[in-house]
């Protein structure tokens, strides 16, 4: 049988909480919820395991920092870069979260409801079976996928146009998919649009069903959509700039 | 389109005595710049690949190689010399920015070589290091601004302040950092070992940490650059400290790449990116975007290693030192390595090798100064890195207010490199920086771990000698007594910043 531990959040700084969450996943716990969260910082940092955690409240900076395994649910909205070089697990965050969203991240999942701040997945990264995935149900800021080299970005713009500019800035690897068209001139040097084709729409399909399910979302309607893919230009977009003395 | 330039003048000229020659071939086989190819059973050579490092000559069982430098002359300018002008010819030929490897070549006078060192003579006697003990146990690492105590029942006193981890050096010299990927792993594994034997640390620059250097992770001080490179819990795990890389002296205010031809098989597991994809560390932490950012950054680490090792941050010594210095002291960190302008690099832009930044001693003595008025000196540590040469530049480092110091070039040189500054070629003709598995095999990690404790071992004595001969039994009597430097054709002002009397005073 699951076990449950229930822990209460409200005026306690974040060491004393994180301490009490490793130490229930370290005494077996497969559910933690924490209650009244109200800006605690590095929830589930460095944490492995396949435990899950639910946050009820807001989820402070660097949620889920350096994770690697378990999974972290926030009913609520989550601060500065959730999934913060993140190594495998997920994140779900059922409201909005700010800046640097899955910065750095190298494997897992990131799934945000709402909107994210700028700069989102930036810096993520892949490696063999690592390959990061960050969604956004609503709309994402400026620099989105900056100085991206690998995984898988995407935006479903669920509650208006994506607002993203200068999209995909010194990006040398990965992708970003935006549902709908993207104006050119909100791409940034170094990045450059295709169309989706039938087998990106395969492999997208897959994490768009996941998304959905987790929002309680209709998923068949956001398979079918029109997508727009952004890749690198190339893969040394430095290449060109420097010579040898 | 081609330029009208021609082919530049010579760099260097490599020249064989025929009489002395006997045609082994040593010179062809060692140069892996392609400077020598049999043409018969005669020895050609082409000067132009040559980079003076040394390898051919020091492999020629006769001593018939002579490299010679600038062996054309351009006519002499002081305004117009010959760096500005082949400048100017390359870039009118490229368009580009000129990137160049190791520190700064500028002419520019060295503080330490105008600081001297003091001496006892009648008024105190020295200490003689052989009879008396002189003490260079360094402890990195927060300490307590004031120490409380409880008494048991049955009467005896114990420590009652929560003390947090400092790192113990036998020596205040550490290996700096540099990557696994800039380097080879035969390199890595060479200084990993002296540090161990040694009883000091070593950096591991942002590449990550090579399953070949476990054995030595209780030595290894492990790095977080911007790029993120080989970072995850595991790594953060085995490191003794962890430090966030937040500049460089060679090249403040930007960021490095790591060329796609470097990033190996092995080196592409380490930084956990794929193979011959360009590694590129952006400039900022893009999880810090200003100083209320680096403290959420530290206490993040801190928090996921559990409290249990010092956290260190590395700047690079710019104009706002001692603003910078005690902003960063504020976040949390344990211990500050500063950088300065004479730093080394695998490859940095030229104008920023050789005009951005400020020298280490006045990084160093004005951090200091700036710590103790603040009130935060014992809340960090000071590391001196950038160009620390030899055993004096360690003590002078230490008397201008250091704890410890960062070797890296001199670790290079202690295996064979001859600071050619072709590092970004790839093509370490001494197996150090390169990828390149023949020449990787020429470093034996033995042999050079050997010669690295070797100069760790010499300077610690030359420190222990000058520091009986000024009376001085312990490190932290050394440290920041500024009353040990004396200025040698330093000027007023410096002399004011530095904190150091003039000699004569």
């Amino acid at each position: 049988m699951a076990k449950q531990v229930k822990i209460d959040a409200k005026g306690v700084h974040y060491t004393p909480l994180n301490q009490q969450i490793r130490k229930a996943i370290e005494d077996g716990a497969d559910e933690i919820v924490v209650d009244n969260v109200l800006g605690q910082r590095f929830i589930g940092n460095g944490l492995r395991g396949n435990a899950t955690i639910r946050v009820k409240g807001v989820a402070g900076g660097d949620l889920a920092m350096f994770m690697s395994g378990p999974t972290v649910i926030v009913d609520g909205n989550a601060e500065h870069a959730p999934g913060n070089t993140m190594d495998s697990g997920k994140v779900v965050i059922h409201g909005s979260a700010g800046d640097a969203v899955a910065h750095s991240m190298r494997g897992g999942k990131v799934f945000v409801r709402g909107d994210i701040g700028y700069r989102g997945g930036i810096h993520m990264k892949q490696y063999e079976t690592q390959r990061p995935i960050l969604v956004v149900g609503g709309s994402a800021q400026m620099f989105l996928g900056e100085y991206m080299a690998g995984g898988l970005l995407l935006v479903l713009g669920l509650d208006g146009a994506v607002k993203a500019r200068e999209i995909g800035s010194g990006i040398h690897g990965g992708e970003i998919v935006i549902r709908g068209d993207v104006d050119d001139a909100c791409l940034a040097a170094g990045a450059k649009k295709l169309p989706l084709t039938d087998e990106d729409r395969a492999r997208i399909a897959p994490v768009i069903r996941e998304f959905a399910a987790d929002f309680g979302l209709d998923a068949e309607p956001l398979v079918k959509a029109n997508y727009t893919r952004i890749v690198p230009a190339s893969a040394r977009p430095f290449a060109g700039k420097y010579t040898w003395e | 389109m081609s330029s009208n330039f021609g082919s530049m003048p010579l760099r260097y000229r490599i020249s064989i005595d025929r009489e002395q020659c006997m045609e082994c071939g040593r010179c062809v086989e060692n140069c892996p710049y392609g400077v020598f190819r049999w043409d018969g059973n005669r020895i050609l050579i082409n000067s132009r690949n040559c980079t003076a490092c040394h390898r051919c000559v020091t492999y020629c069982p006769r001593d018939a190689i002579m490299l010679q430098e600038q062996p054309c002359d351009y006519r002499s300018h002081p305004v117009w010399t010959r760096s500005v002008r082949e400048s100017i010819y390359n870039q009118a030929r490229t368009g580009k920015i000129i990137l160049a490897g190791m520190g700064s070549v500028s002419n520019l006078p060295i503080i330490f070589d105008h600081l001297m060192l003091d001496a006892c003579q009648v008024t105190t006697p020295p200490t003689d290091p052989l009879r008396e003990p002189v003490e260079l146990r360094t402890y990195l690492g927060k300490k307590p601004s004031k120490l409380e105590f409880r008494q048991k029942p049955n009467g005896d006193v114990e420590l009652s302040t929560e003390l947090t981890p400092n790192l113990m050096l036998e020596t205040p010299i550490m290996l700096g950092h540099m990557s696994y990927g800039a380097l080879s792993l035969n390199a890595h594994v060479a200084m990993a070992r002296a540090a161990k034997e040694t009883g000091t640390y070593m950096g591991t620059g942002e590449g990550g940490l090579h399953p070949g250097l476990y054995p030595y992770q209780d030595r290894m001080i492990v790095q977080v650059a911007s790029g993120r490179f080989g970072v995850n819990i595991d790594y953060l795990e085995r490191g003794a400290a962890i430090e966030l890389k937040l500049g460089q002296g060679a090249k403040p205010g930007i960021g490095g790449h790591l060329p796609g031809e470097k990033v190996s098989a092995d080196v592409s597991r380490t930084r956990m990116i794929p193979q011959g994809s360009d590694a590129i560390s952006p400039a900022p932490h893009h999880d810090i975007y200003g100083i209320e950012d680096l403290p959420q950054l530290v206490n993040s680490v801190k928090e996921a290693t559990e409290y249990k090792k010092p956290i260190f941050a590395k700047i690079a010594a710019v104009n706002n030192n001692a603003e910078n210095v005690a902003a960063v002291a504020r976040s949390g960190v344990d211990a500050i390595a500063i950088d300065g302008f004479r730093g080394g690099t695998g490859a940095a832009p030229r104008v920023f090798r050789d005009h951005v930044g400020i020298p280490i001693e006045v990084a160093i003595a004005t951090a200091d100064k700036e710590l103790r008025k603040q009130g935060l000196r014992n809340e960090v540590s000071l590391i001196a890195c950038g160009s620390i040469r030899e055993s004096t530049d360690v003590i002078k480092a230490i008397a201008l207010g250091a704890d410890a110091v960062y070797i890296a070039t001199a670790a290079l040189a202690a295996m064979g490199c001859r600071v050619c500054g072709n590092c970004y070629q790839g093509l370490c003709s001494w197996g150090i920086a390169t990828q390149r598995p023949d020449l990787v095999a020429r470093l034996d990690p033995d042999v050079a771990s050997k010669q690295v404790a070797n100069l760790i071992h010499a300077w610690t004595l030359e420190i222990t000698e000058l520091m009986g001969a000024a009376g001085i039994n312990s490190i932290e009597s050394l440290r920041g007594n500024r009353d040990r430097l004396r200025g040698y054709m330093l000027d007023e002002g410096l002399l004011e910043i530095l904190d150091v009397k003039s000699v004569g005073a």
